[in-house]
């Protein structure tokens, strides 16, 4: 029952409370998807002693330091890698990324589209707020066309990414999308990836209500995250009903779960395979009697 | 079947095959790398001897991403290595400086070939003397080892790994291409390049996890790690952070940390420093020089002394921090010193430094020909009979001598 579930779980549990007040601006959708994380966590009964947070540079990358759990706050963009050490060298450990979209798509470009193909078991959580904020408001890969940033004071005339797609074509296995007014949609969908063994991307659609929304008069918090409601429909529904009138036209939901061999326990047992060859042929050797006459 | 542990085991090595070995038995059970010559035999090497071990070996999209996983296995408590050669250690120097900071153990090769750029990918050069120390932004200690033989090769790969993991910190590990692909004997360290006795571990924090302070000073200046799954629960950080591991622009806090931080090796010299002094107690000229450089200077000081000239040899294999005391102390007699370097100018500056006005006399050659004995033989035997002669003469003009 999801009423039951959310009544149980206190997200003060997750969080560290010498870190508040957090650092997030008013009506950022930064915090709901953080909420979503921890409550998936919570569901899944990961214990925090296991849990492990990586996350890069920007306002995305803050908040690992609010969660109560072994967090790593690394360089721009590397978050992926520096988690793909981490889950290799501790199998044990849940290994969550948290980024941005700067942070994923631009700088961190790379290491995304070979973590979906390499298919490690990572949870990969990308905040979409389609702008650089903690540097004030410049534009991203996810900026959609014509709008207004620091950076784009004629309208931004680049296309932007379909991360997902992005995802997807590079092979992920799980990939999906909410939107920050769907809370407990989100949390199921946090909740799959976590649960998907093998690299699982993740996008919430989250919103800059301080720099991007005012820059383009996109209203208050709730505006903009009604406006997100409104403007995307999963992709069944989007397909059949109606067009959504925003130019970006993204699904939300699961949008891809396909299970293929993880990387690292393929790699453990390709290592256990060779390992236990090499101990039959070296028995055999030894069991051997030395040949005469033979060249 | 393996040969008994008590017996060393005698191999002929190339030296970044040895370096693979010496990973190993220094207890590297994490390598990530991409494909970059002179250095890749290492990758090659231990993407079949890790697994063997039950480490594992990464091949990464880049050289970036390769640093970062070895950072994040290290995070995980894992000693682990990744090797490359200038172009990547580039690449690699604003992780590297992450690792510094955060005070994450790791170590890094570095395959000396010739730059700038791609530069001469098969060709040697000690082009990185002052990358591998001042390369990333900001201010950070860092350790780098010079080893001049195969055999050097080995061990100090293996004294890598004490260090970073003892001191908390990255350390390089800087040679030649010459050196690199060398073949020379090697005793190696257990049978088989097994484990060769224990190795130095990371302190890892023990205690109430609410008492843990992730940078403590400590009494050493070293502090505690935690282990995560260990119950202390940490944040790491490359923002400048408080003794408790978060973030802060609190003046007081930065200067604490950031100059424990410092000053963190000052106290463990002993350990960090080591050199090799050749002749320096006699000598009227001390070389002062690395990796294949050195190799023909101990020829040039034979060649020297046959012919009555006495010459000396002082070569930090702990390039940095530079073991400047004893420096000191082996050119103390000498009418002069003498830095033969495969690159335009890095060392001998450092010289220059710590000597304060005594004369040094450089040869520079940055066209991918190693410098030859005869050559730093000559050098030095001028510079014995005028010691100033050389020495006003500017870096140009000294090349242009050449």
């Amino acid at each position: 029952m999801m009423l039951d579930s959310a009544a149980e779980f206190d997200v003060r549990d997750y969080l560290r409370a010498e870190m508040m007040p957090h650092f997030l601006c008013p009506g950022c959708g930064h915090g709901i998807a953080l909420r979503a994380l921890l409550w998936a966590v919570h569901e899944l009964g990961i214990d925090k002693d296991k849990l492990a947070v990586v996350s890069g540079i920007g306002c995305a990358g803050r908040l690992s330091a609010y969660i109560d759990a072994n967090t790593f706050h690394v360089t721009h963009g590397r978050p992926i890698a520096y988690a793909t050490g981490l889950a290799l060298a501790r199998p044990d450990l849940h290994v969550v990324v948290i980024t941005g979209d700067g942070d994923c798509l631009a700088i961190g470009g790379n290491h995304l589209i070979h973590a979906c193909r390499r298919n490690l078991k990572l949870t990969c959580l990308m905040l979409n707020n389609e702008v650089y904020g903690m540097t004030g408001g410049q534009v991203s890969p996810t900026t959609t066309e014509m709008r207004l940033t620091t950076t784009t004071p004629l309208g931004n005339t680049e296309p932007h990414f379909d991360a997902c797609a992005l995802a997807a074509a590079a092979g992920a296995g799980f990939v999906g999308r909410e939107v920050t007014h769907h809370v407990p949609k989100l949390k199921e969908l946090i909740r799959a990836g976590l649960e998907h063994p093998g690299f699982a991307f993740v996008e919430v659609l989250t919103d800059c209500t301080e720099i991007f929304g005012r820059k383009n008069e996109m209203g208050s918090s709730p505006e903009m995250m009604l406006r997100q409601k409104s403007d995307l429909r999963p992709s069944a529904y989007r397909d059949s009903v109606d067009t959504p009138f925003r130019p970006n036209n993204l699904a939300t939901g699961i949008l891809t779960r396909i299970e293929r061999p993880e990387y690292g326990a393929a790699y453990r047992r390709a290592a256990a395979a060779a390992k236990a060859a090499a101990a039959k042929s070296s028995a055999a050797r030894s069991a051997a009697t030395p040949r005469k006459g033979t060249a | 079947m393996s040969a008994s542990p008590a017996m060393p085991a005698m191999r002929l090595l190339s030296g970044n095959h040895a370096c693979a070995l010496g990973a190993i038995a220094a207890g590297c059970r994490f390598f990530a790398g991409y494909p970059i010559t002179p250095s890749s035999e290492i990758a090659e090497r231990l993407s079949r001897g890790l697994p063997e071990v039950d480490g594992v070996f990464v091949q990464m999209e880049d050289e970036i991403a390769s640093i970062a996983a070895v950072i994040g296995a290290s995070m995980g408590g894992v000693k682990a290595m990744t090797a490359t050669s200038g172009p990547g250690f580039s690449l690699k120097q604003e992780n590297l400086g992450y690792a510094a900071g955060a005070e994450i153990p790791c170590v890094i090769v570095n395959v000396m070939r010739g730059g700038p750029s791609t530069g001469m990918p098969t060709r040697p050069a000690q082009g990185d003397i002052m990358q591998a120390r001042w390369g990333s932004h900001g201010d950070y200690p860092i350790i780098v080892l010079a080893p001049a033989s195969v055999r050097e090769i080995y061990t100090e790969t293996i004294r890598a790994f004490d260090l970073a993991e003892t001191l908390r910190t990255p350390v390089v590990v800087l040679y030649d291409q010459v050196i690199a692909q060398l073949t020379e004997t090697v005793e190696l360290a257990g049978a088989n390049g097994g484990t060769g006795g224990a190795r130095s571990e990371r302190k890892w924090a023990s205690g109430p996890p609410d008492a843990y302070r992730p940078y403590a000073a400590n009494e050493d200046g070293i502090p505690a790690m935690s282990r995560p799954g260990a119950g202390y629960r940490v944040h790491t950080t490359g923002l400048n952070h408080a003794e408790n591991g978060f973030p802060t622009q609190d003046p007081e806090a930065v200067s604490r940390n950031l100059g424990r931080l410092l000053a963190k090796f000052d106290r463990h010299r002993d350990v960090i420093d080591s050199w090799q002094a050749l002749g320096c107690e006699d000598a009227e000229v001390v070389i002062v020089t690395i990796g294949i450089s050195a190799r023909a200077a101990m020829r040039a000081i034979e060649i020297s002394r046959a012919r009555g000239v006495r010459v000396g040899l002082f070569r930090p294999i702990t390039l940095w921090p530079f073991p400047e005391k004893a420096l000191r102390e082996a050119t103390a007699k000498a009418r002069a010193v003498l830095v033969p370097e495969m690159n335009a100018g890095q060392l001998n500056l450092e010289v220059e430094r710590l000597l304060g006005g005594a004369p040094v006399d450089a040869i520079h050659r940055f066209n991918g020909e190693p410098i030859t004995p005869a050559e730093i033989a000559e050098r030095a035997e001028s510079l014995a009979k005028t010691p100033h002669a050389k020495v006003t003469s500017s870096r140009q003009a000294r090349w242009q001598a050449r």
